[in-house]
């Protein structure tokens, strides 16, 4: 994709993170999660947070989606300073902006998978329905199945047609190919990409597969708390052929 | 339905065993509460309609003699509605099934129509005819106990004159509710009956004609009570009236508003403790299932679902196990009501039965239940709520296990691997092992509450009838006699041993508050009649004063040492003041007692005694109740055996009603605690007993350690709970504090060890359930989600 640099440059930016640390206090012991992080994320932009275990991802992700507030910096997701929300602002802009597909998958386990994605469709102001979000990863037939009774690829997938049911204008997802196999994490990457270019939803994936970071714009490398390097990719490739 | 109503009605469904445990003991407390009220509401307001229907009277007075014209005077006393003119006589009776003599108070009524006040209900047979002598109705008490119908006759001593009464009807009346003497602690419906005659007769018989010895009025609403006792002692006084009194002392209505003032204890006191257990349970409950959510709370609040929303949802839980639990309990608790106020308005022979089921009683039980779920809930979903959802959906940190205490003690060596798992855990999570030791100390500490009151109201009967009074029978005469009786008494064939007593009756006052009772005067040695408190230790008789009951005392707000002006109540009635010296904790009735020879000097009397305590030979019992029988002077004897007999028949039976529900809630509640304490430490648990599982524990080796860890929790728990419990009983003990008794608190082992079994059985109930679920644990389902 020829000019994506430019673009880029050019492009609003969404998020503004500025100094953001995270510490956490364990008995004695301080853990630093985040050492200062300054981060850009432009609009409709896809990007791939890489890193070695416990550097800080999940850390910075829930940050950005408003899950978390950090030790001390500042965060901006457009006009909204989330360093400045008190918990009910930052539920409601949970609720209005943010997707989120988590590592755990955490469904609600007494519900349906239709009912899981329904209950976030429930509260968004302009959802797509329940059946249409599974539809589109795949598991329009497992429907009024249990989570007990889906695999692990399968609960994430749903857990992915929950976050992307809203439309939100930010999808965050914390290792959503983690516990799955190459095809199955195929078909849910294409689902990410997919929701990224029809509705232009700004995209984080934290992933440790480096395979996977070539399906982004940029990919931001965190290594103890602190960003390591950014690469742009030139070359955005589509999930469908990726490879490891 | 919306999915997060969908969520909540799979929650309940998956926990419905628990669900339905915590339903049931609201219920159970929700259901004494209603039925204790609604019994007590109804009681009261059946005593009201009876009272009214059957006119009783306000004021009460007993004089000699006054003539008939009085009665217009009386009537001038403003407020007063109406007035009721008696000729009312204690008489012998002879009774054919018993040799000791009874006796029968004789009630003048029209010949022609029911009295215009103190009416009688006719149970059987028929009013009295004019002009037939010697026709009577009988009060039903005494025809119980005598097997008397209408057609059977008694013999009387009226006036001297051997006469046979002819029982015509069975009567009840609002002023004999319970047939009991004014001066003794209980009824004793074998010997003292009450009878109604004609007037013109009766009259006749003591040379009453135009005359009365009587009176009793009924009062305007709002008319002052104290006024026209006043008013009435004036012009009764030349008459020998002997002090009018309302409806506070008169003996009936006491006895009844004193018993229902228990049943207000027993009933309002030990559901509301019931009730708090309840709520305390669903605290505990909601919680920890709470704590099992939160990572499905994370994920709601991710979504951007607000704290409100996420709040309501579980308050709506714990709604729907209360409403439902508060329904069942209100349901229940009314239908056992209408029975309970049944059975209650039959033991007192109300001759009216109404049920008054309450909706503000039911109301208050559902603000009260569903209050006490709420607050007990709001703080475990406020912190749910207010959980930062980053941190929520991280896995809880895995526990730090160290070695227990028993360990680093180096007992560890002879523990197995299993009891090592289960100390380290029970040390590991202090406050959760805590909690559910307080649940189980909780029922086991109902049990105790509800099933104390026997012992206590044995250990009265054996303190107040055998330890204190040794006494086979007492014998009253008629009229306070002269030394020589005393001679006569110890030489009745039969009589083993005996010693006097004189008994005055007074009006005790201090300052504004006054009592009337009589003061028993006894040798300070007495050897029948010992003045013990309520510690079993012996108390001195002091040689000058008073010795009074220290509930006496707090009733005239009086100390030792103070002045009490005595009023007394017969022959010259004279005023005289005399000291406290001294109170007894005592644990019936409001006692004075005096030195027989200080009453004596008090009187200004020489030696006078007014009846006799008697060891009788029980050989010849038979010969000397004969002789008793013939005998003019002798009023009346109380048998002891008897008096214990009714006791256990009124206050005991009275208690024991509620005693059997409060027990059967109790148990209701002692179940469903500890089955909830089990299957929440199952549903914490179950992930880390189906991995045990999975690495090759055997189904027996799993169970052992969550059955070890509730067993060691249990045994724990229970001797704490029944020192709750004997702290609960002082409460319910403290309410139990009237003028007629006081209560001890005595419990006997043999409820502790109830307590201990039916806990224990519950223990093993829930032990089993569990039991069977850890076997049939689905390891894949279990381990596949994150719940
Ligand atoms: N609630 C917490 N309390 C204490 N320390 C925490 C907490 N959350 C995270 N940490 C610590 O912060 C650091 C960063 O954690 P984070 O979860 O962001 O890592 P990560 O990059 O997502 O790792 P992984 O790839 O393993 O998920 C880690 O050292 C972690 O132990
Ligand atoms: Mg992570």
């Amino acid at each position: 994709m020829p000019g994506t640099v430019d673009s880029t440059a050019t492009r609003t930016a969404v998020f503004r993170a500025r100094g953001v640390t995270k510490v956490y206090h364990m008995g004695e012991v301080d853990v630093h999660a985040l050492r200062g992080v300054d981060l850009d994320l432009y609009e409709s932009e896809f990007i791939v947070l890489l890193g070695p275990s416990g550097s800080g991802k999940s850390t910075l992700l829930n940050i950005l989606g408003g899950l978390d507030t950090p030790t001390s910096g500042a965060v901006r997701y457009k006009d909204i300073v989330l360093t400045e929300l008190d918990d009910a602002g930052l539920t409601q802009y949970r609720r209005h902006h943010v997707g989120f597909v988590f590592q755990f998958y955490n469904l609600i386990p007494s519900l349906t998978a239709k009912e899981n994605v329904a209950l976030i469709t429930e509260i968004a102001s302009d959802p797509m329905p329940p059946e249409e979000a599974l539809a589109l990863v795949g598991l329009a037939d497992r429907m009024n199945h249990f989570p007990a009774q889906l695999s692990g690829g399968e609960q994430q997938r749903v857990a992915i047609a929950r976050a992307v049911a809203k439309k939100p204008d930010v999808l965050l997802c914390d290792e959503p190919t983690g516990a799955l196999d190459v095809h199955t994490g195929v078909v849910v990457l294409e689902v990410i990409q997919q929701i990224n270019e029809q509705l232009g939803t700004t995209t984080a994936v934290i992933t440790h597969n480096a395979v996977i970071s070539d399906i982004a714009d940029r990919v931001i490398a965190l290594s103890d708390g602190r960003i390591g390097g950014v690469r742009v990719n030139e070359r955005k490739v589509p999930a469908s052929q990726l490879k490891w | 339905m919306s999915p997060l109503n969908r969520k909540l009605l799979r929650d309940l469904l998956h926990m419905k065993g628990q669900s339905l445990a915590i339903s049931l003991v609201m219920a159970a407390g929700v259901a004494t509460f209603v039925m204790a009220l609604s019994t007590l509401r109804s009681l009261e307001r059946n005593r009201a309609t009876y009272y009214d229907h059957y006119r009783f009277g306000h004021v009460f007075a007993h004089l000699k003699r006054a003539p008939e014209t009085l009665a217009a005077r009386i009537e001038q006393i403003p407020g007063v509605a109406h007035v009721q003119t008696r000729v009312v006589v204690d008489v012998n009776l002879d009774v054919a099934d018993m040799p000791e003599p009874a006796i029968g108070r004789l009630i003048s009524i029209p010949e022609r129509g029911q009295p215009k006040m103190n009416a009688v209900y006719l149970r059987s047979g028929r009013y009295i005819e004019p002009g037939r002598t010697g026709e009577v109705l009988v009060g039903e008490a005494f025809a119980e106990a005598h097997g008397l119908v209408p057609g059977d006759t008694v013999r009387a001593v009226i006036n001297g004159k051997r006469q046979t009464l002819k029982i015509v009807g069975v009567a009840l009346s609002p002023e004999y509710v319970l047939q009991i003497r004014q001066g003794d602690l209980l009824p004793d419906p074998e010997r003292f009956g009450v009878f109604w005659i004609g007037r013109t007769e009766l009259a006749a018989a003591y040379d009453m004609e135009g005359a009365f010895n009587d009176v009793s009025l009924r009062l305007m609403r709002g008319a002052s009570t104290a006024e026209a006792i006043r008013r009435l002692d004036d012009l009764l006084a030349p008459y020998g009236g002997v002090g009018a009194y309302d409806r506070e002392d008169q003996i009936s209505h006491r006895f009844l508003s004193d018993e229902i003032r228990q049943l207000r204890t027993m009933g309002v006191l030990a559901p509301t403790i019931f009730l708090a257990v309840a709520a305390f349970l669903l605290n505990i409950v909601m919680s920890r299932l709470i704590r099992t959510q939160r990572e499905q709370i994370a994920a709601l609040k991710a979504f951007g679902y607000t704290n409100f929303e996420v709040g309501i949802h579980y308050l709506q839980f714990v709604l729907v196990i209360s409403v439902f639990g508060v329904s069942l309990g209100t349901l229940s608790g009314l239908w056992l009501g209408r029975d309970l106020t049944r059975m209650y308005t039959e033991f007192y022979k109300f001759p009216i039965f109404t049920f008054y089921p309450d909706a503000t009683i039911a109301m208050t039980a559902l603000l009260i239940a569903a209050g006490a779920a709420i607050t007990g809930t709001l703080g475990a979903v406020r912190r749910a709520a207010s959980l930062p959802p980053a941190q929520a959906m991280r896995p809880e940190p895995p526990a730090r296990y160290r070695p227990t205490i028993l360990e680093r003690l180096g007992i560890g060596a002879f523990l197995s691997q299993a009891a090592r798992m289960i100390l380290r855990n029970l040390e590991r999570q202090p406050v959760k092992a805590m909690i559910s030791c307080f649940g189980i100390a909780m029922a086991a500490a109902v049990l105790v509450l509800g099933a104390f009151s026997e012992d206590a109201l044995d250990y009265m009967i054996e303190f107040s009838f055998y330890a204190a009074q040794r006494q086979d029978m007492t014998l009253s005469f008629v009229e306070p006699t002269s030394a020589e009786a005393r001679y006569s008494v110890e030489h009745l064939t039969g009589v083993l041993y005996s010693e006097p007593f004189r008994s005055v009756p007074v009006k005790l006052r201090f300052g504004h508050r006054s009592r009337r009772l009589a003061i028993l005067g006894i040798d300070p040695h007495s050897d029948l009649y010992r003045l013990v408190d309520r510690n079993e230790r012996p108390v001195a008789l002091p040689e000058e004063g008073l010795l009074i009951s220290d509930k006496l005392a707090e009733v005239l707000h009086a100390r030792i040492g103070d002045l009490l002006t005595v009023e007394v109540l017969e022959g010259e009635r004279p005023v005289v003041r005399l000291p406290i010296s001294g109170t007894i904790r005592d644990l019936a009735g409001l006692n004075a007692y005096m030195s027989y020879d200080a009453l004596h000097r008090m009187m200004q009397e020489g030696e006078t005694l007014s009846g006799a305590f008697v060891m009788v030979d029980s050989l010849n019992a038979d010969t000397l109740y004969r002789r008793l029988k013939q005998t003019p002077q002798v009023a009346g004897v109380s048998v002891k055996n008897a008096t214990v007999q009714s006791f256990k028949d009124t206050v005991a039976e009275n208690m024991n009603i509620m005693r059997t529900f409060n027990i059967a809630f109790a148990c209701v509640i002692a179940f469903g605690v500890v089955y909830n304490a089990a299957r929440i430490s199952l549903a914490e648990r179950s992930r880390e007993l189906a991995t045990l599982r999975v690495i090759g524990f055997t189904r027996g080796e799993v169970s052992a350690i969550l059955l070890g860890e509730l067993g060691t929790i249990t045994v724990v728990a229970i001797p704490f709970g029944l020192a709750i419990g004997y702290g609960l009983a002082a409460i319910v003990v403290q309410g139990l504090d009237t003028e007629q008794y006081r209560v001890p608190l005595v419990i006997d082992a043999s409820t502790y060890a109830f307590a201990t079994i039916v806990v224990l059985l519950a223990s093993l109930f829930s032990g089993l359930v569990v039991r069977r679920r850890i076997d049939r644990l689905d390891l894949i389902a279990v381990l596949k989600t994150r719940e």
